[in-house]
Formats: structure tokens, sequence, C-alpha cells
């Protein structure tokens, strides 16, 4: 590379401010609370698609497990909100007041020790980025020491999003089974099921996903960043010159896992429950769909991605729910063979020119550094 | 080869087609139409769809993902329901338009579609939801934005909801009963469970437990085993059945499992004519599947079989038949769900209003004498009371029935003393 | 558990249980072998094996069908007829979509893991429009049916010796094939370096096609025996899929053995556990275990240096 891209230049700064003002101005606009809660949702998944952008698109490792980060967020979440449920006094009809009301009916009669910590707000927040970052270090060491990449860590990650399923199926009484947990009511005292705190939450979580956006240009663009990209396309060289891959590969594991689990978190407030339906197989190589659909290379892209397969599952599946299974599956196809840089790429190819052409005519600096690097990830090929 | 949606379309095109022709014949009889048609002012004080001519309501099932291989009897027992009242005039003279979503067999598309029929299209009822996974996705929403919600599953119970209609059995009710025969006829004494790993296999089998070891004499229960949904290797389980010799195989275990539990048994050999063999799990619908051959001798124990020999169920039996095709069958889901838009169209009638608050109030009380499964009426907990029978699956995928309970049976979401 | 019955009666359970766990096994090889060649061989990931298998017991069930409605005297061996054409059917499907997709992504085995994504969320919709969204019943003739009484208390399934038999037999089959026949001399060589392959007049592309094609079939072949212990439904597909990739990587890819030794083990692990536990458990824990062995052995039990 001949110019070290530097953190947020201008084309990023326009970018990500008009992320924002679509986010928190033009949605809340043009959409009313049924949609912008809709919205809301989306935005959670994309937490993950951002997270998978660095760990998928720069780093090339894919992980088909992100259901298991967004759990392991969404449930902490969950059992939090779930405790503040229930009280002694909404549980009185129970055999045991004061627990989770499935545990009663599986005939649990005292709070397990793995829910006692959820009783506290900090402490809750604190779990939910400290336990994926730990099950991040520990799976990740355990491969990437042993140099397993490519299909067989996206085997493995999978697995685990099938074992993890199962578990919470089958630990019904700790976990609240096929049904999830259901039925939150408060956070903190304050009631999350009415409309105004929808609307407040929506744009919680916009300014949050912003954070994360910014966090992951940041890393993308120090040095941390490149060596990234270097190991993806020249992994041995990268390790020749003295680097240790496996704790680069660790860490992006890890940070593509706490983003997953802030999101799994915000779905949890923003949707009043959480299920199993959203850590199993299905659910992770979606959420892989959105990044591949805004484009692997891209972090605003996954944003943009992970709205437009939403919008477009949403929509069509209220009028034509079997079009939209061969549309989805037609997706995923086009994107792998005709865009494989997905939304940014055909930004990038096909509208930026223009963009950039028109304001050529004005600028008097033809070597704009941003359109250079543009180019440049034009030129570097998708992952593997 | 026509698809059953070909039929769908084309069917739902005759209908409305029937619904054009329809109309001028109404305006020929102006009394007749107009008659018992009250002002929606009057009938729709909260702002539900509903207009002069017209009133919406919402189906939602799974139409695509592994659950929409058993909530598909259920869409089409509703569509038919509807038809037939449009068909008698519609309801407090309006005809029933209905608004389908599709689940996805995902619990927060529930939510989310549930929460658009109520906000977007505000309608005045929704027929939907199957498993118990769904039901609890959608309650908070229902509740919250003030919905009526017909449910048409057997189910665990432990339940009970201002804002819900249970149009199936809840578990004492659909189990209890079916226990006490299989204990008097057959001379059980011993049982073994087996299900597929979720909540209403693990209730159902609690309450049958609780009710094996303290309510009855010298019977107990010498296996539990459950499977992930989905499973398909039953030899292990198989093999502890030979092992402990139960006097009956209680089994509650769904979907795609099922066909492979019942393949497996009848190919080890287990001959269902000579040991007992009681589900409430496996209706006519998925007999379809595992094949009459491999199941005749089991006795399921539910409200409702095709076979029911009554003349309201010969009736709804060919009007299915005649809509959706001779092939069809029809399970004891898919009748609840027939419940669904009938019992809301004489609640509705006897509030005189669609307004959710008052259809609430009116629904206990409220009598089906033409259900198909015979008579039943709403109880104060918003259950149905109901009968329960027996019946013993023949080769041609129907079931015998060899018991009903002589009396309804009163729903008991919370049963004392089986929790 | 094992207090109340005699040595005679635990001596036929565990013979049984052994049985049941070689049946697991037979299973599991039939499941496996279609995705160890195409994964094994060529590094594509087909995530529509579990769809390619479910055409197959589609087939069936319309041979099924067909025999029982015009050819009544010959039902009792439709189930061959079956076969042959859910092999034919299964395996021109995968060359075709090896024609149409897979051939422009073997640099990019991520993506073809996308790409087959796809196909099976668009053969899944198929299916349930094509044959409708409830399962269908396959009706067996009678000879596959029941058991065989070895003793008092030792049955024998019937199905499950089929199962076992037709596992041997496409083993044997695909082992003759790749490491005797000149079609497998020439698939090992595509493996081993495409160029070099190329270079000495083997027809690179002939050879993938087949190799795809042949592991679509032999997936649809499974999918057809498995009408005897499975369903068959448009989704039904999806519930082999995990156990298929483990026991595929488990095996070490590019070596048969391997996933055969990886089903062994799998299955044995399993059938001993589904026994003692309840089976939640055992399904957890022989999971959770075969990815433990996964992380401390990466490369699988068994492996071949092949080109990366």
């Amino acid at each position: 590379m001949k110019r070290a891209p530097s953190f947020m230049d201008l084309k990023d700064l326009i970018a990500v401010g008009l992320l924002a003002i679509i986010l928190i101005v033009v949605f809340p606009a043009l959409l009313d609370g049924f949609r912008l809660n809709l919205v809301a949702k989306y935005l959670t998944y994309a937490f993950v698609a951002v997270g998978l952008v660095l760990c998928w698109g720069l780093g090339g490792i894919l992980s088909l497990g992100q259901g298991v980060f967004f759990a392991l967020g969404g449930y902490g979440m969950a059992m939090y909100l779930k405790l503040e449920a229930s009280s002694v006094e909404n549980t009185k009809i129970q055999s045991t007041p004061g627990i989770p009301d499935f545990m009663d009916w599986n005939q649990i009669t005292e709070l397990p020790y793995f829910w006692q910590p959820f009783h506290s707000l900090p402490l809750t927040i604190l779990l939910i980025i400290l336990i994926p970052a730990l099950f991040g270090f520990v799976i990740g060491s355990a491969m990437f020491k042993r140099r397993v990449s490519g299909v067989y860590f996206a085997i493995i990650t999978q697995a685990l999003a099938a074992i993890a399923t199962i578990l919470i199926i089958g630990q019904q009484g700790y976990t609240g089974g096929v049904n999830g947990i259901t039925d939150l009511r408060t956070l903190h005292g304050w009631d999350i099921r009415t409309d105004s705190a929808k609307f407040i939450l929506y744009f919680v979580n916009a300014i949050l996903l912003l954070c994360i956006v910014g966090f992951a240009m940041y890393v993308r663009d120090s040095k941390l960043g490149r060596i990234l990209v270097a190991m993806r396309d020249k992994e041995d060289r990268v390790r020749f010159s003295g680097y240790s891959v496996a704790n680069f590969q660790i860490f992006v594991f890890c940070l593509a896992g706490v983003f997953a689990a802030i999101g799994g978190a915000m779905f949890t407030l923003n949707v009043g429950f959480m299920s199993p339906s959203l850590v199993g197989i299905v659910p992770s190589i979606e959420m892989v769909i959105f990044t591949a659909v805004g484009g692997r290379l891209s972090i605003l892209g996954a944003v943009y991605g992970t709205l437009a397969v939403n919008f477009a599952k949403t929509s069509l599946s209220e009028s034509f729910p079997e079009l939209w299974l061969l549309g989805l599956g037609g997706l995923f196809i086009a994107v792998v063979l005709v865009f494989p840089n997905g939304l940014a790429g055909i930004w990038r190819d096909y509208v930026q020119p223009h963009i950039d052409r028109a304001l050529k005519l004005n600028s008097k600096d033809p070597t704009d550094p941003a359109a250079n690097v543009a180019k440049q990830a034009a030129a570097a090929s998708p992952a593997e | 080869m026509a698809g059953p949606d070909d039929q769908l379309q084309s069917r739902l095109r005759r209908q409305l087609l029937m619904g054009i022709a329809a109309a001028p014949l109404a305006g020929l009889f102006p009394k007749v139409a107009f008659a018992d048609t009250p002002a929606t002012s009057a009938v729709n004080t909260t702002g539900l769809a509903v207009t002069d001519t017209e009133v919406t309501v919402g189906i939602l099932h799974s139409v695509t993902g592994t659950m929409a291989i058993s909530e598909t009897g259920s869409i089409q027992a509703e569509k038919l329901a509807i038809s037939q009242i449009n068909e008698m005039g519609g309801v407090l003279g309006r005809k029933i338009k209905f608004v389908q979503e599709d689940g996805a067999s995902d619990w927060p598309t529930f939510a989310e579609k549930a929460k658009k029929l109520l906000v977007q299209d505000k309608v005045a009822a929704i027929m939907g939801c199957w498993t118990s996974a769904s039901r609890k996705a959608v309650l908070p929403v229902i509740e919250q934005y003030n919905g009526m919600l017909y449910y048409p599953t057997f189910y665990e119970g432990l339940e009970q909801s201002k804002n819900v209609i249970y149009t199936g059995q809840e578990a004492t009710q659909q189990i209890l009963a079916g226990l006490n025969w299989v204990v008097k006829e057959k001379g059980a004494k011993t049982f073994f469970f087996i299900g597929s790993d979720y909540i209403w296999p693990r209730t159902s089998n609690k309450i049958a437990r609780k009710h094996i070891e303290n309510f009855m004499k010298g019977t107990k229960v010498v296996g539990e085993e459950y499977f992930p949904l989905g499973h398909t290797q039953f030899n292990s389980v198989i093999n502890k059945l030979k092992l402990t010799k139960p006097d009956v195989i209680f089994t509650d275990v769904v979907g795609g499992s099922n066909v492979a539990f019942y393949k497996q048994l009848k190919a080890a050999g287990i001959n269902l004519e000579k040991q007992t063999l009681m589900t409430i799990s496996v209706t006519e619908d998925e007999i379809d599947g595992i094949g009459g051959d491999n199941i005749a001798g089991a006795y399921a124990c539910m409200k409702y079989f095709q076979s029911l020999d009554n003349p309201n169920n010969k009736e709804f039996v060919a009007a299915f038949k005649k809509m959706w095709g001779e092939k069809t069958v029809i399970g004891d889901v898919t009748q609840a769900a027939y419940l669904g838009p009938w019992l809301w169209k004489m609640t509705v009638e006897k509030a005189g209003s669609f307004d959710i608050d008052k259809i609430a109030a009116a629904s206990p009380g409220i009598e089906f004498t033409k259900a198909p499964e015979g008579y039943v009426k709403i109880h104060e907990n918003h259950h149905l009371w109901s009968r329960t029978r027996v019946g013993l699956a023949q080769k041609d995928g129907q079931f015998k029935v060899v018991y009903e309970s002589p009396d309804l049976i009163e729903p008991n979401p919370f049963p004392k003393g089986y929790q | 558990m094992f207090g109340d019955y005699s040595l005679g009666d635990l001596g036929s359970i565990f013979a049984m249980q052994g049985f049941a766990g070689l049946i697991l096994f037979s299973v599991y090889v039939l499941m496996a072998l279609g995705l160890a060649i195409i994964f094994g061989q060529m590094g594509v990931i087909n995530m529509a094996h579990g769809e390619f298998m479910i055409l197959g017991a589609y087939v069936t069930y319309f041979c099924s069908e067909f025999f029982s409605a015009y050819l009544p005297s010959l039902f009792p061996g439709y189930f061959f007829v079956a076969m042959a054409l859910a092999f034919l059917a299964s395996g021109s499907l995968g060359m075709l979509v090896e024609w149409a997709l897979i051939k422009r992504l073997y640099k990019r085995p991520l993506d073809t893991l996308l790409a087959t994504w796809g196909l099976s969320l668009i053969l899944q919709q198929t299916y349930r429009s094509v044959f409708g969204p409830r399962e269908v019943g396959v009706v067996l003739p009678d000879w596959l049916l029941g058991s065989l009484p070895v003793t008092d208390t030792i049955e024998v399934p019937i199905n499950g010796v089929f199962v076992m038999c037709l596992t041997a037999l496409i083993t044997i089959a695909v082992g003759l094939l790749m490491y005797k026949a000149r079609w497998g001399r020439q698939v090992r060589a595509v493996v081993q370096n495409r160029v070099m392959a190329g270079a000495v007049g083997i027809d690179t592309e002939r050879v993938d096609r087949m190799t795809f094609g042949l592991g679509c079939g032999i997936a649809g072949v499974a999918g057809s025996a498995f009408t005897m212990i499975g369903s068959t439904g448009p989704t039904s597909g999806q519930l082999y899929i995990v156990d298929t990739f483990l026991i595929v990587v488990f095996g070490g890819a590019a070596s048969l053995f391997g996933t055969i030794a990886s089903a062994f083990s799998i299955s044995q692990t399993q059938s001993t556990l589904e026994f003692f536990l309840s089976g939640s458990m055992a399904k957890v824990i022989t999971l959770l275990t075969v990815v433990a062995i996964l992380m401390l052995r990466p490369q699988g039990l068994f492996t071949l240096k092949v080109r990366r």
C-alpha cells in the first residue's frame, strides 16, 4: 500500500455522518412506531454484521457461530430483565415465588448460582461484554494456536451453534427452553414495553451502533487492521515477519463476538424476549449473509446490507412468503457469483465514479487520497 | 401436478367471484342483509378494522420453515370457517376479510407479525400460533395492544389470559381421562415416557407421572426419556423398552421425529397390536407422514378424530374435503382451529360489538352446538369444556374411537396437585 | 438399573445395543460418504447436501406411489428401482449445479458454503411448492419391515440389515472406483495438482463434474434408504447436515477411511451414551467431545497431504 489509510478521513466522516442522519433523523421522521421498532430489531443484527466484517472480511475468519455470541449477550440481558420481572409480588401464585416462572414449572425451587449475578444491572452489562470475550478467547486460542482456519473453523463454529441450541432447549429449567425467556417488563424500574420506551430504545440502539461502527473503522484503519488484511492474503508471510498470527486472529474473533453480544443484548431490550431460534445454524448463517450482501469488506455496507435484506424479508414475506425464500436463496447465489463485494461493491463500481466525476469538475485536487484508497480496496480480491 | 398452493389460489379466486356474484343478490333483499347490521360506530368503539360491510381478522401461522408441516391444516380450517361464516352472511352483517401472515417457524417473527396485524391492520381477532413458543412470543404483544387470539393447539396449560381463547385442550384435560382408561381397560401397571425435549412433552409427562404415582394405585413409571427436536435415531431407547417391558409406552414425540420413531419401533419387532402404546401427539396429520401400517394398533388420546360419528362432523369433513381436496386429512388441531372463527363470531354477536374488552367479557359461556367434536363451551378461564376420546389407529390412517369421556371435562390450566 | 435383570437378558440387550450402534454407524457412513467425496476431494462445502438426500426420498415416494398404482405385482422390488432413480435424479441435479454454480467458485471455498446454502433454501421452497408443505408417507414393501428373531430375546430389524448391506456395498464400490479404477486416479490427480493433471491430458472440468455428481447421487441413494427410518418433508434434509459435516471433518477430509472411522467412533459414542443417559444429553456430550477433539487435533483423525 502506498499510503496508510488514516482513521476517519473526510470520506469516512461523510459516510458515517450520512448513516447517522439516516438512522437518527430520516427513519424516525418517516416511520411509524411499529416500523421503527422493526428497524431497531434489524439494527441489532447489524452489530453482528459489523463484527463479521472485521473477522471475516478483513481477517478471513468465517465464523458460522455468531449466533452463540448473540445469545450470550441476549440471554444475559434477558436474565436480568426476567429476574426483575419475577419479583416476589409478581410471582406469588407460583409454588416458589421470586424465581422466573419457567423455573417454577420445571420444579426448580432455588435460583441457580449462575443466575445470581444477573440481579445487578452493572454486573449484567459487564458480563454481557466479558463472557463473550472469554468464550471467544477460549475457542480462538484452542483453534488459532493450532492453525485451524478457513473451512474447518467455519464448520466447527457451526457445530458450536448447533450444540448451543440443543443445550439451551434441553436445559429448559435454567434457560426457558424452546420458548426462550419471555414476558420481560422493566429495565431498572423503567417499563420497556411502552411505545415511548421503544422510541427511546431505538435511539440508544442507533447511537450505540454508530459508536461500534466508529470503533470498527478505527480498528480497520489501525496497524492491526492492516496486519489482519495481510494475514488473510498471505498468512505465512506475516508469520515469518515475526507477528503472532494467532493472537491477532484471537483478538478480532473476540471483538466480533463482543459486538454480536452487544447486539444480542439490544435485541432483547427492543424485542422484549430472547429465544433459542436466534442461536442456531440458520440465524448464524443469515448474519453472514447480511454481511455478504453489504459487502464483506465494508463496515457501513454491513449496516446497509442488514437493513436491506431485512426490509426485503419483512415486506416480501408479508405478501409472498413463498417468493421470499426463493428470493433469499437467489440473493445468496447472486451475491457470491455476481457481486462478491455486495452493496458496497456496487456503490463503488457504479455509483461512486459518477459522484467522483461530478465532484472532480469542482475539485482542484484530482488525486484525492480517499479515492485512491477506494481503488485499492476495489482491486483487492474478496476473502479467499 | 397442481400443488396445493395452486388449488388454494384458484379456490380463493372462486370464492372472491362468488362473493362478487352474491353482492347484487344481497341488494335485492335489503331487509335480510341490513336488518341485523348495526352501525359501525356502535359496534366498534376502539378503532378496529371494521367497516359497514367488512371486518378484518388476521391469520398467523407458519407457511415456511419446519412448522409449516403442522400448521398447514390449521390455516385450511380457519379459511374454511371464515368462508362458511361469510356464506351465512358474516358477522353482525359484515363479511370477514382475512390478512394472512407467515410466522416462518421463528418466534420473533411471530411477535413481529402479531404486532403488525394489531397495529397496522387493526384486526378484530387473530386466529393463529401453533407451538407454545410462538404463543409465548405473541402473548405480550396481544396483551399490550389488546388483541384477541384464538389458539388452536393442545398445550401444556399454566397460562390464562383475557386476550386468548384456547380452543385446544390443556394437558390435564387431554391426558387424565386417557390414563384412567388405559389403566382400567388394559390393566396397565408400568409406564415408559418418551418425548421430544421441550416444554409441552415435559409438562404433560409431569402431569401424567403425578397422576400415575399419586392418584392411581399400584402403577409406576419405569422410564422417562427426551430427545432433541428433529432426532431421528431411536434404536437405543427401543432397546430400553425391550429391557424394561413397560405395559404402556406413553409418547409425546413431535414433528419429523415421530416418523422415525414409529418406523423404527415397527422395524425392531415391537408389535403395537400386542404392546400398548398411547400417544398424545399423533393426529391424522402425523399419520400421513408415518404411514398407517407403521402405527396401526396405537392409541391416541385427544378430543377429536376425523372418524367421529356425528352429523356435525360429517358435514365438516365433507366441506373440508370439498375445499381442500379429497386426500387431505383432519387432525385434532385442525378441528380446534376451525372452532376459532366460529366462537369469535358467536361471541361478537352475543356482545353486540367487536370491541376486544366486550368480547373477552362475553366469551365465558359461549356454546357451539355445531362443533365437529360435538358440543363445546367456553369456560371462565377462556379454555373450552370438551370431551376426551381415545382412538385406535387403523391401517388406513384413521382412528377408531374406543372410548369417549361421558361428560364434558372442565379445563384446568393450573391443576392443583400436579405441579 | 440392571439389578432386576437376568444375565441372559443383559447379554441379549447388550448384543442388540451393539447392533443399534452398527445401524447408526451405517446410517452415518451413508450420510457422510457423498459429502466426503465432494468436500474431501474437491474442497467444496455443499450445504445443500441434505436437500439432495431429500430429493432421493421424494423420488422413492413417487416410485412407491407409481408401483402401487400401476405395477402392484412388482411392488416388493420397487425399492431397488427407486434407489437407482434417486441416484440418477440427485446425481444429474448435482452435475447441473456444478456446471451452473460450483465451477465458478473453486478458488473460494467459503463462498461455496454461502451459495449452496442459498441453493438449499431454493430447493426447500421448491419441494414445498411442488410436493406440499406436509410430510409424505413412503409405503415400504412388506419384506423390508419387521425383524428377524435370532434368539427369543434378540431381534434384528430387517431394514437395519438392509442399510448395513447397502452401506457396505456403496462403500466398497466407491473405494474401488477411487483407488482401483482409472477414473479414481484422475480424480486424485486433479485433487493433488489441478494444473499438472490438466497438463497430462485429464479433462479436469469433466472430472470435477462427475465427482460432484457422484457425491450428490450417493446422497440421493442415502435419502432413498432413509425413507425406511426417517421422515420425508421439505425441511427434513436440515436434520442431517450438522452430523454429516462433523463426521467428515472429524474423519479428516480427503480420507474415505477417516470418514468411516469417524462415523464409527461417533456412532458408538452416541449409542452407548444414549443407553445410559437421556437422548438430549447424549447428543450434547457427543457433539462436545467431537468439537473438543477437533480443537486438539484440527486436521481430523486421518489426513492426507493435499494441495493448499
